[in-house]
Formats: C-alpha cells, structure tokens, sequence
C-alpha cells in the first residue's frame, strides 16, 4: 500500500485578495491518530484544513506529502461543516464516490447501502437527500466521504450545527474510523469534543501553529499562555 | 368573434375527420422541431455546463453574446440560412435550401441560444451548491458535467421545452429557408400564414388552435413522463 | 432507480417521426411562381394534372416576381413563372434564363370601399381611375414589395403622371393576400390581380371598382434557368414541363378554369416557337 505520510508542509500558506487566510505554516503530521485543530474563530483552522487537503490555493511553501500529491489526493476525503447533498437519493449520494471511480452502479448502490446502515440511516436510504434533517445529512456525508477508504479523514467542523444526539452518533463512527486506522484531520471549536476525540493538538492563532502537543499534555498543562487562556474560556486575540 | 367560432369549430372538425392535409403538416411540423429539439439539446446543454464549470478567457463574452442571440429575430437566422445554403452561397453544392433539414438547421441557430442560457443560468446555481464537494472528490471536468446534467435535469427539461415552444411556434425562418412547399416543406405556422394572406382566417385559426393543441400536448407528455421517473422528485 | 421505458419510447416514437416521408413521384422539380399566381387556385388543378401526365412533382415556392427572380438567378429553383416583363427580359439577358416563353395572361383590377368616395366607376381608363383617387387623397394601399403587381401599380402612376406619395398612399410591403387585408381594414383602394381578388375571404365592405383597360393585362412568363450558369438544376425537366403548359391539356385546363363564373386566365402561348 502506497505509504502518504509523513506529511511536510515548510512555510505554506494561502492567501486571498491579498490576505493571509492561515500560514506560513511548518509542520509535520505522521500517519496515525487524530489530529485535531483548534483556535478563536478566525485564526485559520478552515483555510489550512483546506490547504493540507488540496482545496485551497498554494500560495507561497510547499506541502509533501510521502507519495506523489495526485495519488495522495485519491486517498482523501472531505467533509464540510455544511455538508453538500447532491440532489438524489441518499444511497446514490453515498455511491457517488464509487461512481466517480469507477466502481458499478449496481455494486456501488450495495456498498452505499451498507454503509448507510453503518451510520444509521438505514429508513432513509431511498429518500431525496436534501430533505433529511442536518444531523442525517453529516451522517450522510461521512458514509460518503468513508465509502472509498480514505487514509485520511478530513472534517471542518462536522458537528458544528447538531445537536447533542447526532454529534454522539458521528463521534461513534469517527472513533470506529480511526479505530480502523484512517487518519483524522479535524477542525473544532468544541473543547470538549477535542478533548474526547484527539490524540494530538494544534493550536492555531493568526493562521500560525501556536502550539502543538500530544493531547493529555496539551489540556493537562499547555505550553503557551494563549493555549491556556483559550482553554479557560478566556478571549484570546 | 365570428372567426373565432368559426375557426374553433374548424379545428374541431378537421382533427375529427383526421383531415389528411392537415396530418400530414402537423406531422412534419412535429418532425422538423422534434429533431431540432435533439440537436439543439445535444448541443446547448453541454455547452451550458461547461460554461457554468469552466473558467476560460472568453467565458464572460460567450455568455453575453448567447443571451444577445436569445433576442435574435428568427427571420434574420432564417436569411442567414438561406443566404449560406444558397445554390450560389458556401454551402449551396448541399443542395440542402427548401428541404425539411433546411427548417431544420434555422430551428437549432434559434433554440440553442435560448436553450443554453436557461439551462446555464440552473446549472450555475447548481454548481455553486456542488462546488466544494465536486473539487474536494476531485472530479475531471467530464465528471463535473455530467453530474451537473443529471442532477439538473429538471430544470433542463424545461429549458428544453422552452426551446420547443419557441421552434414549433416559429414562422419567419423556417418561412424563408423552407419555402412553404406544399407536400414538402408546409408545416403549421407557414400555413397559417398562407392562409392569412389569402384572407381565409377561420382556416388560419383553426390551424392555429391545432398548433395550440399540439405544443400543449407535448408539453404535457413530456411532464408526464418526468414524472414517470421515480429519481424526479425535485 | 430509474424507470428507462418511457424514455426509450419516448426516442423511438422520435425516430418514427424523423423518418421522412416517401416522394409522391418520380421525379421532382422546384419552380417559383408568384403570389398572386398561386392565389388563383390554378396550381391546385394544373399540379395535380401535371403530375399524372409527366410524373413529375412540381414544387412551388410562392414568393413576389422580386424574389423569384433572385431565387432563378441563385440557382434555387429549376424555372419561374413571374409577370413582369422587363425584370424577366434581364434575367434571359443577365443569362440566368435560357429564354422567355408566355403561357397566359389574366388581368389587374382595382379594388375599393363600395360607396367608391373617389368615383372610379366612372374613369375611362386605368390612368384616370388612379388619377381620380389621387385627386380625391382616397386611401390606397400598395404592395410596396418590389412584385409584379407593384411594378405594374408604379408604372400605372407613372403613366397617369401622378407622384405616388402622401398621407393617403400606404405602401405596406407585404403580400397580395396581406395587403388586402390591409386594403380591407383602412377602407382603402388597392391595384389587385383579379385570380387574388376572387379567392380572397375577407372582402369586407371592399368591392371592385375598375376594370377591363387593355393596359392592366398581366401577361405570364415561363423561364427556365439556364443550366450553364447553375448546372444542378434539372434544365431537361423544365423543358418537358414548359411543353406541357404549353400544350392543349393545358389551355383546356387554363381557359376553363373559373371562379364563381369568372374566367381568370386567357392562354396565349405560341405553340409554334419555344425549344
């Protein structure tokens, strides 16, 4: 199996209109756990999410990954803090993937389906996606972003409108996830959803790493004095 | 009112008694439309796609200029036609002037247009809700198309039948590229018109509530079948 | 998933329609003849004789003498049968014709209100008719198309030394048909041919209100188009259809033809000359 990781990213950093949305940014993230990264709101967490996986303009630096970006690509998946749903059933929202690769429809309806019982949705497989509620369509969303065995799992935010029951169930399936060992990129402003789910911080603040540490020594006793602040609840600019 | 009544009353009756003039001119107005129905399908939802999906340099100006030809006076494209199918223009050796293929070609210039920029103008919104996804699965430009097509297709059909009301309903291009034969190239809308010039109204209404009856007809066809598909929900 | 079926109906009921329909004979030709040549109804009993006799389907493509000269000259059609001399003399000079050859004539009229305001009922000739509704400012309508009939209408001004402009001068550029209805609806005097006056529906309060000068005779025409020019053209077919109109089934057919009585058309071919 094509090795991704580690992942090198030297003085990246996206801009737009002029302005730095996250960066420059030095980092290095190894090819197990879940890293999960947090900040006040505008300190870049979405821009360099989106940077790492491709879907942000490169504007200055450079991000290697340990095999060629293309095929690092193929083994990626997104999912976004409003997820996107294609206008179609929820079993062929969840087979598109597959689709696009190639796979059949037949086979590709009969993985969706099983990973749409996977993640709970088995009385809605044959629904119109649009019309599920916002916890059902992340749901949706991540069986779709799962369905192709990505080695890395990225999510921006994914529970950021849900309330507490859904967020449970998609905390489930991301621990079952990285159980199974994909890699979890992830975005949060939850603490207590950090503290649960990661094995690895960052810190970001004014679209740089502040800080980074494994996650017991990060909320036991963090290095900077923004982290702390931060944790406390404490506005941090 | 009298040539109302009397042209209602005509229509009724021809389509009754299966008037084989009148068969034979709805038939051929059905088939000089439907075919450029495909064509012009074929060829202006592709393009409406790519304009929604694709950033190129003349993107901005292929847009405007097909929302100006939206406008264009049919009878304009019909003399343009005419002027390249020409025995003496650049495509005369075709011999293709006064031929069905002629009416046409008139239809497809003046729908696709028409239908390309209702379809891009769904297909944009649609592409805006897909973006982030699409680019995110990393999709190649085919693959960006053809989901736009598919899970538009509801708007597209009624881009599409829009396109049919304009060609089946039109008049001056297929007029003068056509001919108005009689046995050859008389549809409905150029007999309408002949018979308006002979004076002979309640007949040019009576045609011209089978023209209505038919564009409302296929309308309704086209809807039903739609329908018919159990994925055509929204 | 998806129900394919009324989808493939709905294409094969497509290919069944697009499917063209079988010729009527064996052989088809294209001629252009005017307005108000059409309008007569002649065609509707010369056509069907002609393909019975000749097998030979002949296509009309109604137009005004104007078009129908630019569509011989472009090749377009393999004959024309127009009414105005001196455009089908340029034509046959220009070389786009290989000569002229007259089959018929039938005659100008002029149509106007019934209460006749500018008293052409009693003009002695064509010239004082036009004169008296240009004396009177009645309202005229004019083909203003550049047909025969409208070239006729110019000359007739001009010969009644008349400048054909005012207020009450409507040049409507349209068709026979269409300038009736024009005529029809102001109330207005209009130079007609008698074959469209005939068979027009919406009279109205219109009546015809002159007619029978010598000078209002329209002479038909039948030119082929000259196959050194456009060598497409079916020259050997409009050369069996010119004998045909100038043979005796024809004049019967011409001659008898009427309307409500009315003769319409005189046969005048010269037997004797053509090809």
């Amino acid at each position: 199996m094509t090795e991704l990781f580690p992942l090198v990213l030297e003085g990246a950093c996206t801009r737009r209109g002029g302005k730095d949305l996250a960066g420059p940014v030095d980092l290095r993230l190894e090819g197990q756990g879940a890293s999960i990264i947090i900040g006040p709101n505008g300190s870049g967490k979405t821009s360099l999410l989106r940077l790492i996986h491709g879907a942000a303009r490169l504007s200055a630096g450079t991000i290697t990954w340990a095999c060629p970006t293309d095929t690092a690509r193929h083994h990626q998946a997104f999912v976004f803090q409003r997820p996107v749903m294609l206008r179609r059933s929820v079993a062929q929202n969840i087979a598109y993937p597959l689709r696009l690769r190639g796979v059949g429809r037949r086979a590709a309806l009969d993985q969706a389906r099983d990973w749409g019982v996977r993640v709970g949705l088995a009385d809605c497989l044959d629904l119109p996606a649009p019309v599920l509620s916002g916890g059902e369509q992340q749901k949706l969303a991540l069986a779709r972003a799962l369905i192709t065995e990505p080695r890395v799992l990225f999510l921006d935010e994914p529970c950021a409108a849900l309330d507490g029951a859904a967020t449970r169930d998609i905390e489930t399936i991301l621990a079952d996830a990285k159980a199974a060992g994909t890699r979890i990129i992830m975005t949060t402003h939850d603490i207590g959803q950090a503290r649960r789910l990661a094995d690895e911080v960052i810190f970001l603040l004014h679209g740089r790493v502040h800080d980074r540490a494994r996650a017991d020594i990060f909320f036991d006793a963090p290095a900077t004095s923004e982290a702390a602040a931060f944790l406390r609840g404490d506005i941090v600019q | 009112m009298g040539d109302l009544w009397e042209g209602l009353t005509r229509a009724v009756w021809l389509v009754l008694t299966l008037d084989p003039d009148l068969m034979e001119i709805s038939a051929r107005s059905l088939q000089v439309t439907l075919t450029a129905l495909v064509i012009a399908t074929a060829i202006a939802l592709p393009l409406a796609a790519l304009l929604s999906v694709r950033r190129f340099r003349w993107r901005r100006a292929v847009i405007a200029v097909l929302n100006a030809l939206m406008g264009l006076p049919p009878v304009v494209v019909g003399l343009i036609v005419y002027v390249i199918l020409s025995r003496s223009g650049p495509l005369g050796v075709l011999g293709l002037l006064f031929t069905p293929t002629a009416m046409v070609i008139a239809q497809v210039v003046i729908i696709v247009p028409l239908i390309a920029s209702i379809a891009h103008q769904s297909l944009r919104e649609l592409w805006q809700e897909y973006h982030d996804l699409l680019i995110s699965m990393n999709v190649t430009q085919w693959q960006k198309i053809s989901t736009l097509l598919w899970d538009g297709r509801r708007a597209l059909l009624t881009a599409s039948l829009a396109g049919f009301g304009r060609a089946i309903g039109e008049v001056g291009a297929i007029m003068i590229v056509g001919g108005n034969i009689d046995n050859a190239t008389r549809v409905l809308t150029t007999a309408i018109a002949l018979e308006t010039g002979r004076g002979d109204f309640a007949l040019a209404l009576a045609l011209g509530f089978v023209l209505i009856g038919l564009a409302v007809g296929i309308n309704l066809a086209i809807h039903w079948l739609g329908r018919t598909e159990r994925e055509g929900r929204w | 998933m998806t129900t394919r079926g009324p989808m493939v109906a709905l294409a094969c009921a497509l290919l069944c329609i697009v499917s063209t329909a079988p010729a009527r004979a064996a052989e088809v030709m294209r001629m252009a003849v005017t307005t108000s040549f059409h309008n007569s109804g002649l065609a509707d009993v010369l056509l069907p004789q002609i393909a019975e006799d000749l097998d030979l389907e002949v296509q009309l493509l109604v137009v005004g003498t104007g078009q129908a000269i630019r569509l011989g000259e472009a090749g377009d059609v393999d004959a024309i049968l127009v009414h105005s001399r001196s455009a089908e003399e340029a034509f046959v000079a220009g070389g786009y014709g290989t000569h002229r050859r007259e089959i018929m004539y039938n005659d100008f009229v002029v149509i106007g209100p019934a209460a006749d305001p500018a008293g052409l009922r009693e003009a002695a000739d064509a010239t004082g008719a036009l004169r008296a509704i240009a004396e009177a400012e009645a309202p005229f309508v004019s083909r203003g198309d550049d047909s025969g009939t409208h070239k006729k209408e110019l000359s007739l001004w001009s010969d009644a030394g008349v400048a054909a402009e005012g207020d009450w001068y409507n040049a409507v550029g349209a068709g026979m048909g269409a300038a009736l209805n024009t005529a029809s609806g102001l109330g207005a005097y209009i130079l007609a041919d008698r074959a469209s006056w005939l068979n027009f529906a919406n009279k109205g309060d219109l009546d015809l209100v002159f007619a029978g000068d010598p000078v209002l005779f329209n002479q038909y025409a039948y030119l082929p188009v000259n196959p050194e020019r456009h060598p497409h053209t079916r020259h050997a077919l409009a050369l069996t259809l010119e004998d045909w109109l100038t043979s005796d089934t024809a004049q019967v057919l011409i001659d008898g033809y009427t309307i409500g009585g009315e003769t319409l058309f005189t046969f005048n071919a010269d037997q004797g000359a053509g090809q």
